[in-house]
């Protein structure tokens, strides 16, 4: 079974990278008027960027890794049975997939591949 | 300066009069049977300079009401007996002079994050059995006495004491473990003074069992479970970094830090081999 530890280093890594490339997406976003980069058809451009698309799947992954496992780090603190430590991680685990696959699906629909 | 200028009184040595505080006791029973909660009970004390809050809440005892549960010994510091929270903050009644503290109402309070058993006393049972899972003992073959050929005497060069010679003034007082919050929420959390003992006999190289330790600690509730409030360093009345030492135990958990113990047994090897 995977280590606290090996979680925990996920957690560190996934944190700092979103950083990143959250930096990158904010810097994508001003390289044009705020209100123009909202745009259907300019957003709908970037999804038919391939590399800006990649930049998004990985804020996704990174996101949904490093904000479910926080909130299965906070829901641990709640209680402390087995039921509940069971039932928590395998909610967030589920619902990180969940995300992960929900965002991919509109992704590769908006990008048009 | 003449023995009659010695006399004089200055502002320092001038003696004075007693003050006069109220002292707020926390008052409950658990195992009462009719149920009616807690109260404070609110006694005048007349202090000194030099009072302890213990020096008070005995006076107390002694002369006012016989009945105030409070646990006590060494009255130095020492024992850790007499932690409790004194207005609003875990301290140690014998080291907490009434001077040193605002205000002339002083109120006393049984430590947060144990069980309650009666007035200002609290029930350790819980910390002892988190302090003992970290196995607070030096591992290692050498010292096991039932062999006599293999007892031998362990050299240490004194950086190698500085890296665990705080954790190791400890007096298991808990004050760092009532001040904590994770304690507050978690149960299962082992409380910084049981994690830093971890780190404690880590960081001691005469120990040989630092991957036992480190399995113990790196748990769902263990080590990284610290929200680094640093509340419990601030607290300890000995000295004792408890938030350093997690964040150390993190580092090794995490091989940001160095493994001397590995360093020192490959040097160790190395110069037996040129021997």
């Amino acid at each position: 079974m995977i280590r606290e530890s090996q979680i925990m280093k996920i957690h560190y890594v996934t944190g700092i990278a979103a950083l990143f490339v959250v930096a990158v997406h904010i810097i994508m976003r001003l390289i044009m008027p705020f209100n123009m980069s909202l745009n259907y058809t300019n957003v709908i451009a970037n999804y038919h960027n391939i590399p800006y698309a990649l930049l998004l799947e990985s804020i996704l992954i990174l996101i949904a890794i490093h904000g479910f496992n926080g909130l299965r780090i906070i829901l641990l603190e709640l209680r402390q049975n087995t039921f509940w430590e069971r039932g928590v991680t395998f909610f967030t685990l589920a619902a990180m997939i969940s995300v992960i696959a929900y965002g991919t699906r509109t992704i590769i629909l908006a990008s048009g591949l | 300066m003449s023995l009659e200028e010695n006399k004089k009184p200055t502002e320092q040595n001038e003696k004075k009069p007693p003050k006069e505080i109220l002292l707020r006791v926390f008052r409950d029973n658990r195992q009462k049977e009719d149920n009616s909660g807690h109260r404070y009970d609110t006694f005048k004390v007349s202090t000194q300079r030099w009072t302890t809050v213990l020096d008070a809440l005995l006076h107390v005892k002694s002369y006012q009401d016989s009945s105030i549960g409070i646990r006590y010994s060494c009255r130095m510091a020492s024992c850790g007996s007499c932690g409790m929270k004194i207005n609003g903050i875990p301290r140690l009644a014998c080291y907490t002079k009434i001077s040193e503290l605002q205000g002339d109402t002083i109120t006393c309070e049984p430590l947060a994050n144990f069980p309650h058993i009666r007035d200002l006393v609290t029930d350790f049972s819980q910390f002892f059995t988190h302090h003992k899972e970290m196995q607070p003992y030096i591992h290692n073959d050498m010292s096991e006495i039932s062999d006599m050929k293999k007892l031998s005497e362990f050299k240490q060069s004194p950086e190698d004491v500085d890296k665990y010679l705080q954790f190791s003034y400890c007096i298991k007082c808990g004050l760092c473990y009532s001040a904590c919050p994770t304690v507050a929420t978690d149960t299962k959390f082992p409380g910084p003074q049981a994690i830093s003992q971890a780190y404690r006999y880590v960081a001691d190289t005469r120990d040989n069992s630092t991957k036992q330790r480190l399995k113990i600690v790196d748990d769902r509730h263990g080590v990284w479970r610290c929200h680094f409030a640093g509340s419990c360093s601030s607290v300890c009345p000995k000295g004792v970094d408890p938030a350093l030492g997690i964040q150390l135990l993190r580092g090794h958990l995490l091989s940001f830090s160095k493994n001397e113990k590995k360093i020192a047994q490959l040097q160790d090897r190395s110069k037996n081999s040129e021997i």
